[in-house]
């Protein structure tokens, strides 16, 4: 039986992202890592992305909560406005959301700067210049992916909550301590560690999948727009893949 | 008269034997001979597309050729382990057809980027002492600190090529270095691949197709055709050539 040609090239293109994976798992550290390159583009990566972040942040809090408000409000529960924002934010939407934002950012940045160092030869420059470029650009962006945005993910929860307590106060009136104790009180350990857990794997995936495109991108100044392209595509695919597995996981481990 | 000089001493420093390499069946390179003699300027000549940087890319190892025996300084390349690869590579230089200077640096640390590996026994005066040294040699000492982008196109071939003379390399390997520079700029270049051959004493191959640039470069020109070595020799014996796809280069 012949499989039609878009499925054997996806099947292709999940063999040769895997055999990356595996190539950086090979070369993930040991000597010459390169420490002051992995500080850079944590630098890069989180610092850069510290005000989309906190805007998408800040919205989603404010958003959620005017958008349950009518109806806890028709139960009479718009005291559990905080706590039910809280528990939505920090399971699931946060991470997802700030994921997806950073595939955007992040992953279409990796793909397109990698993409044209490929094409304008500096990959094969490296190489000859005694340096590994698998573990100059690859290794250092991968960790810092997976490093900053369970970071970038606790900044936007944490702004999401004002965001959250703005729109209460739009039509009531609730101090900050008391939303904040209804906000936090909710959350119990089962909520917010594998939450936290996930988003590693949501930095790792962004981060393999914008290297893989850039660093294999075809020769070609269109190779470089379709690296960024396809890299925020996957990344973003990616990413709902690993929160349906996360979820999945906590579900049959009992953490809910 | 120079290529008379040369002729005197035929050390071999570089040596290419039956060299075949196809990309599925577009066979780019079938049963290739080459030889390149120390101090001497050779220019590898051919159509776009003839597999030209294909052969150069073999000799520095980026690419493995699926027949054939490359020597360098007497050392097997095909058979080299990654370390054995980086230290032939200090005495190999190569220029990139697009100068791959690094974007996100500036000209000081391109220049500093092949002393991480190979010169990290050095200090930081001794290194920065090379750097202007480079820099000077190409003449843009004042562009130290400034970005890649903000250079012109001469200017980047220029500190491409002093990024790759900091190593001082025994062997030059030049990927169309005029390609798309105006005849001025490319002028100057070939002055300062004129230069490099003295100053440093490199034996060199450039691949081109720029006709004025190799006849002020070449001491010897071989021509690539179908794959194949087909003429060999020095300018002026290549003009009086009979063969109709030599010919073509030189009218």
């Amino acid at each position: 039986m012949k499989l039609p040609l878009g499925t054997r090239n996806t099947l292709a293109e999940i063999g040769d992202i895997s055999r990356f994976t595996a190539r950086f798992f090979r070369e993930w550290g040991g000597p010459r890592f390169e420490v002051q390159e992995f500080f850079r583009q944590c630098y890069m990566i989180g610092n850069r992305s510290l005000g989309l972040v906190g805007i998408t942040g800040f919205i989603l809090g404010l958003v959620m909560t005017i958008q349950s408000r009518p109806t806890m409000a028709q139960f009479g529960a718009e005291d559990w406005i905080p706590s039910m924002v809280s528990v939505s934010i920090i399971r699931e939407i946060g991470p997802v959301v700030i994921a997806l934002i950073c595939a955007g950012k992040i992953g279409s940045g990796i793909g397109a700067e990698l993409g044209s160092m490929k094409v304008t030869e500096q990959i094969d420059a490296m190489e000859v210049s005694g340096t590994n470029p698998f573990k100059y650009l690859v290794v250092t962006r991968v960790w810092a992916t997976t490093f900053m945005v369970p970071l970038l993910v606790i900044f936007a929860d944490v702004v999401a909550m004002y965001g959250s307590y703005l729109a209460v106060n739009i039509r009531g009136d609730t101090s900050l301590a008391l939303f904040t104790q209804q906000f936090v009180d909710i959350l119990a350990f089962s909520d917010v560690l594998p939450a936290f857990i996930k988003t590693f794997f949501f930095g790792f995936a962004i981060g393999i999948i914008g290297c893989y495109k850039g660093y294999t991108s075809n020769k070609g100044t269109e190779g470089v727009g379709l690296a960024a392209n396809s890299a925020v595509v996957v990344a973003s695919l990616m990413v709902f893949i690993l929160d349906l597995l996360a979820v999945q996981i906590t579900d049959l481990l009992g953490l809910t | 008269m120079e290529s008379q000089q040369h002729r005197t001493d035929r050390e071999v420093v570089l040596d290419v034997q039956h060299l075949s390499i196809s990309f599925g069946d577009n066979h780019v390179l079938r049963d290739f001979n080459l030889q390149l003699y120390r101090g001497e300027n050779l220019v590898v000549l051919g159509k776009s597309g003839s597999g030209k940087s294909v052969l150069i890319k073999c000799i520095i190892g980026l690419l493995k050729p699926d027949h054939g025996q490359i020597r360098v300084l007497g050392q097997d390349v095909i058979g080299m382990s990654k370390e054995e690869l980086d230290r032939m590579r200090t005495r190999v230089g190569f220029l990139f057809q697009s100068n791959a200077l690094y974007d996100s640096m500036t000209v000081r640390e391109n220049l500093e980027f092949p002393l991480r590996r190979h010169g990290r026994d050095k200090s930081h005066s001794e290194v920065e002492a090379l750097v202007m040294e480079a820099l000077t040699n190409v003449g843009l000492p004042h562009t130290v600190d400034l970005m890649p982008s903000e250079l012109s196109g001469g200017m980047r071939k220029r500190v491409a090529l002093a990024r790759t003379m900091i190593l001082k390399p025994e062997i030059m390997l030049y990927d169309e270095p005029t390609t798309g520079l105006d005849p001025v700029t490319s002028r100057e270049i070939n002055d300062l691949i004129l230069k490099v051959q003295q100053i440093y004493k490199t034996s060199s191959i450039i691949i081109s197709h720029d006709m004025s640039s190799v006849f002020q470069t070449s001491n010897r020109i071989a021509v690539l055709i179908d794959g194949r070595c087909s003429a060999e020799g020095n300018y002026d014996q290549l003009t009086r050539n009979t063969d109709p796809a030599v010919q073509g280069f030189f009218q």
